[in-house]
């Protein structure tokens, strides 16, 4: 033991060790009123390291080269001892990474924790999501199955539909003239080191960011207001380590089960995580009879799907997929309520976030599914899709819920907040 | 400007650098300094990066493959089809029928650019049947909506699948988009222009030269 107080204190000397230990662990007081919504920052921080842990081992056997991709990933699933429990690891993290993110945003959206001090945590937040759906989409063209090949493709195209420079900026991001093996070369560069750099940068931003604001809570109340005039702790604070930390182990148990129990018994999830088309090698020359993106990014396809063309163009589609996601960045600014929790918000925000939970889910879901998937209206429709009207109208209540955000936090009729946290 | 020339040490305690000995730092120099060296390292920076932006355009070798191939009419039948390879993406060659072509202004109604006014072809190609020779109609077989490959529906009619009013052409299987014989898109399609037109050139009655146009001529 003496020997190890030495041996510290000799690091001490050298490298803020204890300091560092202190003011992101023991000493970073966060509110004692946490629930059960405040697992998924730090399952988030898990999944990061599962998806980096079992990437490198991949990378290992994988041949990011268009004649033997396919076949290599074969070989990891088939030859390679534990290669399919690796790589089945590794994609159903991917599904769960932005599962656990969702319901991490989903949270901040309850209790205001965009708010005030928290804008720039938030922003590092939704820069993190555009990385995580940049790392998704450059990952899901490696194993050059149909659905990797098409995809990208129809995801290149996006850009090209932007004026002018369009073309020649499809031609330089596939690095050809269709997606072809300069493509996956670019993309296995950025899958594995690129993206993967910009993301762990983030992620340390985000979290050095978070321990000087410190952590929002249930209610919504700054616990810093309340501090031992004697030791300046928050009254309503407790040392992450050794409390939060234990918590965030028992949910770490807990979602390791599910997150097995998946690995083990349905890795593809009935074509959601893994799609069936993507089984069969890339074909150039024939196109799946329906192409879909996984899951995830569901509700955006259904968006940019949506937006029918205008001007003989289709870039008004992709710019309101753009703006889906970069709406997101102005969320701190466009929330006028008096108070920041849920609970003490009035019946319009809450109605408000409801609509928004209900149309993410339904664009979601209509996003898997062809146009036609709920059949056609009658002639006094023009016989259009009913799949396509949804999707038009849950799309004007995605972008309602934000543009209309200053007006109906600022007329709702918000309960006082308390003092200290509650429960 | 009388504060942008400053005696170093001037702010230490008791204020006792104003006197002999001091440098005097002219501020303004150094911020016009720094703004030069500033500039000097972007410019240099912009330099740096075009190398790396510039190497991920498509290569020699990926541009040598996008030459134009060269195609032999005498083998497609009237009323057939071939697909050829062009820079990865399958290029369609119709030999139209006399009937084929009498049905192509039938679709003038329903299609969305009757006169192909969006630039999806060739000035040479800009006309009612969008080739340059009637018989033979050369399209880029990839969707305009999101980059699917339409499938061919040349029978007229129920066989086709399409319904009875169907005048033959191509369908998009992902998303719907219909397309006449000469390649224009249904009003109503996801799609927002009809198919491409790929630069072509006869170099004879029966070879066709796909991916350059007759410059020479």
């Amino acid at each position: 033991m003496a020997l190890m107080n030495s041996l510290v204190s000799w690091i001490d000397e050298r490298f803020p060790l204890t300091s560092t230990f202190k003011q992101h662990l023991s000493e970073y007081y966060a509110p004692k009123n946490f629930n059960i919504w405040y697992y998924f920052g730090a399952l988030s921080l898990l999944v990061l390291v599962i998806q980096i842990v079992t990437g490198i081992f991949l990378t290992m056997h994988y041949k990011p080269d268009a004649k033997l991709a396919f076949g290599s990933v074969e070989y990891i699933m088939r030859d390679v001892p534990w290669g399919w429990l690796i790589r089945y690891v590794h994609s159903t993290g991917a599904s769960l990474f932005f599962l656990v993110v969702y319901l991490h945003m989903f949270r901040a959206l309850m209790y205001g924790s965009y708010r005030k001090p928290r804008e720039l945590l938030w922003i590092l937040g939704v820069l993190i999501y555009l990385c995580l759906m940049a790392e998704a989409f450059f990952g899901y063209l490696l194993p050059w199955g149909q659905m990797s090949y098409w995809g990208a493709q129809v995801i290149v195209n996006l850009f090209a539909a932007v004026p002018f420079i369009g073309p020649d900026l499809a031609v330089w991001i596939r690095g050809d003239y269709v997606i072809s093996d300069a493509t996956l070369s670019r993309f296995f560069a950025f899958h594995v080191i690129a993206v993967p750099l910009a993301l762990l940068g983030l992620v340390a931003a985000h979290l050095i960011a978070l321990h000087e604001v410190g952590s929002n809570n249930p209610d919504g109340i700054e616990i810093k207001k309340n501090k031992d005039p004697a030791t300046g702790v928050p009254l309503d604070g407790i040392p992450f380590h050794p409390y939060y930390t234990v918590k965030d182990s028992f949910g770490v148990a807990v979602f390791l089960a599910v997150f097995t129990v998946i690995v083990f018994f349905a890795p593809e999830m009935g074509g959601y995580f893994l799609e069936h088309n993507n089984f069969v090698p890339a074909d150039p020359l024939k196109t799946p009879e329906h192409i879909a993106p996984v899951w995830y990014f569901t509700p955006y396809y259904s968006i940019l799907r949506a937006v029918p063309p205008m001007f003989g163009s289709q870039f008004p589609g992709v710019l309101a997929m753009g703006a889906a996601v970069v709406i997101l960045f102005l969320l701190p600014w466009l929330d006028r309520s008096p108070v920041k929790s849920i609970r003490y918000r009035g019946s319009l925000y809450k109605g408000a976030l409801a609509a928004f939970v209900i149309a993410f889910l339904v664009l979601g879901y209509l996003g898997t599914e062809p146009t036609n998937v709920w059949g056609q209206f009658g002639s006094w429709l023009g016989g259009a899709d009913r799949a396509t009207v949804a999707a038009r109208i849950f799309t004007i209540v995605y972008f309602l819920f934000f543009v209309l955000m200053p007006w109906y936090t600022r007329v709702d009729k918000t309960k006082p907040e308390p003092e200290r946290v509650t429960s | 400007m009388a504060d942008d020339i400053d005696p170093v040490g001037s702010n230490q305690a008791g204020g006792a650098g104003a006197n002999s000995g001091a440098v005097t730092v002219d501020k303004s120099r150094r911020r016009t300094l720094i703004a030069w060296t500033g500039a000097a390292g972007a410019v240099a920076g912009i330099g740096v990066a075009v190398p790396f932006v510039m190497s991920m355009f498509p290569s020699e070798r990926a541009r040598a493959a996008g030459a134009p191939i060269e195609v032999d009419l005498s083998k497609i039948e009237p009323g057939m089809m071939i697909t050829e390879e062009w820079r990865g993406k399958p290029v369609w060659v119709l030999h139209r029928t006399e009937a084929m072509i009498g049905r192509v202004p039938d679709t003038d109604d329903v299609v969305a650019d009757p006169k192909s006014r969006l630039p999806m072809q060739p000035d040479y190609a800009r006309n009612e049947l969008r080739s340059i020779k009637p018989d033979y109609l050369v399209l880029v077989g990839i969707c305009t909506h999101l980059g699917c490959s339409p499938s061919q529906k040349l029978e007229v009619g129920e066989a086709s699948g399409l319904g009875a009013d169907w005048n033959g052409g191509f369908f998009c299987p992902c998303h719907g988009s219909k397309f006449d014989l000469a390649g224009r898109v249904f009003k109503g399609a996801p799609a927002p222009s009809n198919l491409e037109v790929p630069p072509h050139t006869y170099l004879s009655d029966t070879r066709l030269l796909i991916g350059e146009d007759s410059k020479r001529s």
